[in-house]
């Protein structure tokens, strides 16, 4: 079990740029081989971008980190063609328990949407899921994709021009300088990339401590989120309960402000609270235990020059929502497309200031989220603990009171309402298929909408009429001609027609709509693809 | 109060005179605290003010509900 966090998975190798008589340049590198990094250098290196992703270990995390992968970050992994092997290792889940005190208050069950491919969750380890990230990789290199992870390359020191990045790489043999058009920082919520360039990472930090155990047993507990509000076992506070694959079990304690978090995470200590909360009879072995206290922050400003931030890097939530992870692989999802076109000279570098704009909204979003279930979950005065208990009372009874429970309310993607790149909205269709909103699934006569989208733009038309593609200031898009005769769950016709009898979308390469009308228009559409891509 | 925004916001919630029987109500809610401890009528009321909010639901209202009580607290 613990073989995974011991052995090298991108071990060091001399790069051949260590022996260049000029530092050589790279046309992006990315430092961190987490999930954010792994992820954008994936979908970099799918469109054709060499990618260099640099790390200062040579190895998956140590320990128990995101476990919670949504619907919308599988669906990106789809895209990338990593989606399967995910749900495959992962166990999906979609009901949980609320507790009070003694009592279970209320079930919930976050019904996966018919016809969508994937689950609305599936718990998976993060050492896992960078394991898979990381073969996909090899997969793509043994294919000769410009794709390389380099193990032990930890980075000192950058500099920003105004039109490239420098960056000192310290090795086990040395150090070596290489340059970048852009630098992408996934180096995680501590970012040495932030702390080298003097950004501030400003919010609201929470003063509790949670101790957050992975432990291995054989139990019968349900594939379930069990959420406690002051239970018998750990009175006054709170508790998470959550399976994830292989029989290992995340288990989340609330321990309170001004506590000696070493003498806390001793097993001697440990153990006695889980057998609380596990029952003195079960058997089970720590795999990891660690103490954290959360924040709630972010950068005022994603991008700075020729350096953008990815993931926690650039913003930080607590974990009640699972929305870090989930929110960095749309991160991804959201710079590659972009920084693709800017590369190629097919879109204006100020493009990238709509990565900013967009995913500071979905981050404000996360932020707002976040910080509302950790204050419902760990209350500031009396006042709000005598309010956040009248609703765990009512809730037990009376059905009105249980949407005010907030144990975390669990990652959904943005809808982007700020964003300069999306055209006003020409369809009398469902709000759910607005322009700035994810493309949702739905199942056709064969396979399923998303997977016929891909990472370039598509047209999306629905019996209505239009060019086969189309092509704007060097950017196509391609036409998917659909019927409601191919659907025949109506999923289609109700998530993008509603009362319309046809639709045309304008879908991006990270599958977000851009425009939609209820008949082609040549310069509407043209309009809507200049403005998609940074040039209106 | 002379802003159209905030006549439409108010309009959302009755604040003129809308109780069947007043005496009875604040005698209804004086009794049902009849021997409860100063922690219990406080839950008690919390849990009051979540059954009536939910009634209302509109965020308008219940938004001018919140910041009426407050007024009236500061002219107090």
């Amino acid at each position: 079990m613990t073989k995974i966090f011991e052995s090298p998975l991108y071990a060091y190798h001399r790069s051949p740029d260590q022996d260049a008589a000029v530092p050589v340049r790279h046309p992006v590198l990315i430092i961190g081989a987490g999930p954010v990094g792994l992820t954008t250098a994936i979908d970099l290196a799918q469109l054709g971008v060499p990618v260099v992703v640099l790390d200062d270990n040579d190895r998956v995390v140590t320990g128990s980190r995101a476990i919670c992968f949504a619907k919308r970050p599988l669906e990106i992994l789809d895209r990338l063609g990593c989606g399967q092997q995910m749900v495959d290792h992962g166990i999906g889940w979609s009901r949980g328990k609320v507790f009070s005190r003694d009592r279970a208050i209320y079930d919930f069950n976050l019904t996966d949407t018919p016809g969508h491919k994937r689950p609305a969750f599936i718990n998976l380890q993060q050492y896992t899921f960078e394991r898979l990230l990381v073969e996909k990789i090899r997969a793509m290199q043994a294919e000769g994709a410009p794709i390389e992870i380099r193990g032990c390359n930890k980075v000192e020191a950058i500099g920003q021009h105004y039109d490239h990045v420098t960056i000192e790489v310290d090795t086990p043999e040395g150090s070596y300088t290489l340059e970048a058009d852009w630098l992408i920082a996934c180096d995680g919520a501590r970012s040495p990339t932030r702390r080298m360039l003097g950004i501030a990472f400003d919010g609201e930090v929470f003063e509790d401590n949670f101790l957050i155990a992975d432990v291995v047993m054989q139990a019968n507990f349900p594939t379930e989120r069990w959420f406690w509000f002051d239970p018998p076992f750990n009175p006054g506070q709170s508790a998470l309960l959550h399976k994830q694959p292989e029989n290992v079990w995340r288990i989340d304690l609330q321990l309170g402000p001004d506590i000696d978090k070493e003498r806390e995470k001793r097993p001697e200590n440990v153990i006695p609270r889980l057998k609380a909360m596990l029952g003195e009879h079960v058997e089970f072995k720590l795999e990891w235990v660690s103490i954290y206290s959360f924040q709630c922050c972010r950068m005022e400003r994603f991008v700075h020059g020729r350096t953008i931030f990815a993931g926690d890097a650039a913003h930080q939530v607590s974990p009640f929502g699972a929305r870090g992870a989930n929110s960095g692989l749309q991160d991804a999802d959201n710079l590659s497309w972009k920084l693709h076109l800017i590369l190629t000279g097919k879109a204006p570098n100020s493009l990238m200031e709509s990565y900013h704009t967009e995913r500071a909204e979905a981050a404000d979003e996360n932020i707002l989220n976040s910080t509302r279930a950790t204050e419902f979950i760990t209350p500031k005065s009396d006042m709000s603990r005598l309010l956040r208990d009248a609703v765990l009372d009512l809730a037990a009874d009376q059905e009105f009171a249980r949407p005010l429970v907030n144990s975390g309310r669990l990652s959904t993607p943005c809808t982007y309402r700020n964003s300069p790149l999306i055209s006003a909205d020409a369809l009398a269709g469902p709000a759910l298929t607005c322009p700035g909103s994810p493309c949702p699934d739905a199942p056709l006569s064969e396979g399923h909408l998303l997977d016929k989208l891909g990472n370039r733009f598509i047209l999306l038309t629905i019996d209505a009429e239009a060019p086969d593609a189309f092509e704007e200031c060097g950017v196509r898009a391609e036409r998917l001609a659909l019927s409601v005769r191919d659907d025949p769950s109506l999923t289609l016709k109700r998530q993008y027609l509603g009362d319309c009898p046809a639709g045309v979308y304008l879908i991006r390469p990270d599958q977000y709509i851009a425009a939609r009308r209820d008949s082609y228009d040549d310069r509407h559409f043209r309009a809507a693809l200049r403005r998609a891509t940074g040039k209106e | 109060m002379s802003d159209p925004l905030s006549k439409t916001l108010s309009e959302k919630l009755t604040l003129t005179p809308n109780f069947e029987d007043a005496d009875a109500f604040f005698a209804a809610l004086t009794q049902a605290h009849t021997g409860l401890t100063r922690a219990e009528s406080d839950a008690l009321n919390a849990r009051l003010i979540f059954v009536l909010a939910n009634h209302i639901g509109g965020s308008a209202a219940l938004n001018t509900a919140i910041a009426t009580a407050k007024a009236a607290h500061a002219t107090a």
